[in-house]
């Protein structure tokens, strides 16, 4: 019995600095609809510069004026990121701002890196606080009372500003609809900077009230992201008890698992998330999104139209260009040139799944990374031939596709996308964890083509034919009836059933399609570099091809192609230097601050213009 | 399709670049080495590697090089992912001529690279991963890997282990590759040892997302005489810290691998652990003349102490100095048959690379820890060569595949 209260007050104090970062996250997407990847990196600062205010700042009143210093530093920054950042971008299509968080994160990280080096940082322990007290026999450390002790008041405070205050009322009519808090007089864009200040002020107090049970190490950022998108979306987008809520579930929940079933560790919240989101669609305390909100931001979607002569002849060209690469003499090239190709048609699965048909899926990974295992596991327990593995990814991808679309179509929005996420990691976790069959993190090796393959180029030859001829067939099924009906669902669902098409099948054999032709990629890649690893599967590989697909232009048919080469190459060339990724994210901000419709898009805006002005 | 206008426009200039690259390569200039690593994100560890190997090509080149040319590394990051790293592989070969690859400390990107080492037939010294598969069961003809294994450490400890009388022990690793293997030898290990020894219960943490409390709370409640740590970084501060204040480590023998090298001894600062019998390397007492001719030289190169990664950094440019002046030619098949049986003499004494696996007889230190001037150290400690914790020929012969 003492046990089992000293495992719940663990639990509970963990949950303090979930609680404090997932609320913060939680606000500022309920008020501002962006999805923040980068409010772990506010997190992680909240934990540096705390640990910095430590070392001068003495005693017990020193440490808690750290954590609060720190929490309204790192509060101004994200004030600072919002108004340089974010403010030029809201009325860009929806979620398009997470590919400036995005660029955030990697300014953040090279930045900290600059400023705090590489070692890990031994968080300073409370001043009065180090040692435990017995309860019923069993040690509980006295931080972590404090810890639990503070949450509430936290919380109430939070609930206090939200619920009883004037600032409150706008808050929450913003969170229901911007347009009428807009159209009653409120400056919305200092609304907006407020609470983005709030959020990053309590994922950085997140960050500094965790000192004393660790410390400050540049993999926080991302180590902390997916387990307080699983706590907002658990306990509903935008609800503070809700948020509450889930980080004591997960929390306690995780505390036990770890007691009784330690392999738990890396799924156990992925499976909470998705039992929770199958019967709960809209999270614990969540409400149903309000229909219209989502989807048509900004103007409207143009209608799509076949390539011109002059389109055709350039493709034309690339594809002779790309033929011709060998001739060049530079094995390199043609590595690259695959690896380009490959990512490619990944990235334009997703954005069919994306662009054509709204579906915002965070698990995109699953299928490319899927079909790459399928392929692989019939290669390594089989002895399958290569030719025949390869035709077998693209099917298992798809099938893994169909089910998990079929779970997912439930849901719409940002829950949609959660839940293709958590069935994404449930996945990644089993490829992990199944040693036996999977090899786990070492993957599987020598799974090389065949002999007639075996060269570079002849790789490269197949890579085009069947990468690009992936990229041509999902053009063409845009421009098929079921292209009109895929963009019929998105654009009105209900008009969509009243002419008589069953949306919800349009949408699932839409997502079966993306995940075979993603499926198609995986296969490409598995052969193009003999092994394959779980880091295909991850939820990193999925933003990659999220990033590119908006970075292209959700909103044109070549978005996505266009993304992936564009980034694929600026990466290749940046990679090379000290620091990259304070470069790739100034660089991806710059591109997102002057190009809001993505860079096709807004090619094609500034193309018009000038052929306008020449008229 | 006007994206696939700015698509070619791009391929067309990085073409023209590229041709132009390769045009500026010349002959009679130093032997190039690729090393490939995860500078970024693990750049703790990465950074006093590269300084090893610095160091060490200053005082091979300072020699007059290796077969009469300058030595030199193009180092590039891999950013954790193994497909990516096999693309650098593909470029360092290709485009810069390399004579071979070294590198990589995460375990994943070491296989993804030996795989292409066999396929594309370079040679490949995997200087710092520690996955046993590495040369048993995905070993190949073209990877030679130079740190102590996980095996070798974990066997190191489970001797130690096997001299007390604890019966009933708890385990607890990261939950990957690394984790597992670490737990996996060290039961064999000491279960050889001592038959009557009992593993009462396995926790397997997340890497880098420790609950330390609760797994405070689960190794307590299995009551063990003995735990056996695998945990590193800022896990294993963690879990100190909580396993400490919740009294988990009060009267328990503890063995912990890798805990007592610097990299994750130092940054526990006052609160490392005291007791612990552990593998590291305690720089600051070493007086053997080899030993302490490498820590006075980085100690003056640098402003800083040498880690175990500056060690093994130092001894990867010393193997591969060795290998070409033993080939006499950077050709890939002359190289490759120099590193089979190839020995070195280093820091740590003279090493050979093995030929039934092409794993380097480098070994370990073993000691206790205790506090010194506020910090953690090493005491009590004796240099294990690493030639005694490999397992007998007849089961490596068993272990790795005949021949790929």
């Amino acid at each position: 019995m003492g046990l089992f209260i000293a495992q719940l007050l663990t639990g509970l104090a963990n949950a303090a600095t979930l609680f404090l970062v997932a609320s913060g996250l939680s606000l500022i997407f309920g008020v501002t609809r962006i999805v923040n990847f980068a409010h772990g990196s506010f997190y992680m600062l909240g934990a540096f510069v705390g640990y910095s205010l430590m070392q001068v700042l003495p005693g017990a009143i020193g440490f808690w004026a750290s954590v609060l210093l720190a929490g309204i530093i790192v509060g101004i920054i994200g004030l600072i990121v919002e108004v340089l950042v974010l403010r030029p971008v809201y009325k860009a299509p929806e979620l398009f701002q997470l590919v400036a968080t995005f660029g955030v994160i990697l300014v953040i990280q090279d930045l900290a890196l600059l400023v705090w080096g590489a070692t890990d940082l031994l968080g300073p322990r409370a001043p009065g606080l180090k040692g435990v007290i017995r309860i019923m026999g069993e040690p509980v450390p006295k931080y972590d009372i404090a810890l639990i002790v503070l949450t509430p008041f936290v919380l109430f405070a939070l609930w206090y500003l939200i619920a009883r205050t004037r600032v409150g009322i706008l808050v929450r009519a913003a969170t229901q609809d911007r347009e009428m808090v807009a159209a009653l007089g409120v400056n919305q864009s200092w609304l907006f900077t407020g609470v983005f200040f709030l959020g990053a002020t309590l994922a950085g107090l997140g960050g500094a009230i965790q000192l004393p049970k660790g410390g400050a190490d540049l993999l926080m950022d991302f180590n902390i992201l997916a387990a307080i998108f699983v706590v907002v979306v658990i306990g509903g987008m935008g609800s503070l008890p809700g948020a509450y809520i889930a980080a004591v579930l997960i929390s306690v929940l995780n505390v036990f698992g770890v007691s009784y079933l330690p392999q738990s560790t890396l799924v156990l919240m992925f499976v909470v998330m998705a039992v929770v989101l199958i019967i709960r669609p809209y999270g614990l305390l969540g409400r149903e999104e309000v229909a219209g909100e989502h989807g048509q931001v900004g103007e409207p979607d143009r209608p799509i139209k076949p390539a011109g002569t002059v389109a055709r002849v350039l493709v034309a060209l690339l594809l002779l260009a790309l033929f011709a690469l060998p001739l060049a003499g530079s094995h390199y090239l043609v590595v690259l040139a695959t690896d380009i190709i490959i990512f490619c048609l990944f990235a334009a699965s997703l954005h069919f799944l994306l662009g054509l048909g709204g579906l915002v899926s965070f698990g995109h990974a699953a299928y490319f990374g899927g079909g790459a295992y399928v392929a692989a596991l019939f290669v390594t327990h089989a002895n399958t031939p290569m030719e025949l593995a390869f035709l077998l990814a693209p099917l298992g991808a798809g099938f893994a596709a169909l089910i998990i679309g079929w779970l997912c179509l439930r849901l719409t929005g940002v829950y949609f996308a959660m839940l293709t996420l958590a069935l994404a990691q449930l996945l990644w976790s089993l490829v992990f964890q199944w040693d036996e069959f999977t090899g786990g993190d070492d993957g599987l090796v020598n799974i090389w083509p065949s002999e007639w393959l075996s060269d570079a180029n002849t790789y490269l030859y197949l890579t085009i034919i069947v990468g690009v001829g992936g990229i041509i067939l999902l053009r063409h099924i845009a421009h098929s009836p079921f292209g009109y009906a895929l963009r019929a669902s998105r654009d009105s669902q209900r008009q969509a059933e009243a002419t008589g098409i069953d949306t919800k099948k349009i949408q699932l054999m839409a997502f079966t399609i993306a995940g075979v032709l993603a499926g198609v990629a995986g296969a490409l890649f598995v052969f193009s570099k003999g092994s394959i690893f779980p880091n295909e599967l991850e939820i990193a590989k999925s933003f990659d091809a999220l990033i590119v697909v908006f970075l292209g232009g959700v909103k044109t048919l070549s978005g996505g192609v266009v993304g992936a080469a564009s980034l694929e190459l600026t990466k290749d060339y940046l990679t090379r230097f000290e620091y990259w990724r304070l470069v790739l994210g100034l660089l991806i901000i710059a591109v997102v601050i002057l190009a809001p419709r993505g860079i096709v898009g807004s090619l094609r805006v500034l193309f018009e213009r000038v052929r306008g002005a020449s008229k | 399709m006007k994206g696939l206008k700015q698509f070619v426009l791009a391929a067309v200039t990085t073409t023209a670049s590229m041709v132009g690259f390769v045009g500026s390569a010349n002959a009679a200039d130093p032997i190039l080495i690729g090393e490939i690593n995860h500078y970024k994100r693990m750049a703790a560890f990465a950074e006093p590697y590269k300084n090893g190997i610095e160091l060490g090509l200053e005082q091979i080149n300072a020699a007059g090089g290796v077969i009469g040319r300058p030595l030199e590394f193009i180092y590039r990051d891999d950013q954790g992912k193994p497909g990516e790293a096999i693309k650098i592989a593909e470029e360092l070969v290709s485009r810069e001529g390399v004579a071979m690859i070294t590198g990589t400390i995460l375990s994943n990107v070491g296989l993804a690279i030996s795989s292409f080492a066999a396929e594309k037939k370079v040679v490949y010294l995997a200087s710092e991963p520690l996955a046993d598969a590495l040369v048993w069961e995905a070993g190949n003809d073209y990877t030679f890997r130079l740190r102590t294994s996980t095996y070798m450490q974990a066997a190191m400890l489970a001797e130690e282990a096997a001299k007390t009388d604890a019966v009933t022990y708890a385990t607890i690793a990261p939950n990957y590759a690394y984790g597992k293997d670490a737990v996996a030898a060290f039961k064999k290990a000491l279960l050889a040892l001592r038959p009557d020894v009992e593993f009462v219960t396995e926790q397997w943490p997340a890497l880098f997302k420790i609950d330390a409390g609760a797994e405070a709370q689960a190794i307590e409640r299995a009551k063990p005489d003995a735990i056996y740590n695998v945990t590193f970084g800022g896990d294993l501060a963690k879990f100190v810290r909580e396993g400490t204040t919740r009294g988990l480590f009060d009267g328990r023998a503890v063995y912990g691998l890798l805990t007592g090298e610097p990299e994750y001894l130092e940054p526990l600062a006052d609160e490392a652990p005291e007791g612990w019998t552990v593998t590291g390397y305690p720089w600051y007492d070493l007086n053997d003349d080899a030993n302490k001719a490498f820590v006075d030289a980085y100690l003056a190169r640098y402003d800083t102490h040498p880690k175990i990664g500056s060690l093994v950094g130092f001894m990867t440019a010393q193997s591969i100095a060795a290998a070409l002046e033993k080939a006499g030619s950077t050709e890939t098949e002359a190289l490759r048959q120099a590193f089979v049986g190839l020995e070195v003499s280093t820091p740590v004494g003279d090493i050979v690379y093995r030929e039934q696996d092409h794993q380097s007889t480098m070994g370990a230190f073993v000691g206790t820890t205790a506090l010194r001037d506020g910090g953690g150290v090493m005491v009590d400690w004796t240099y294990k060569a690493g030639a005694d914790y490999l397992p007998s020929d007849e089961e490596v012969a068993r272990l790795r595949p005949v021949s790929k």
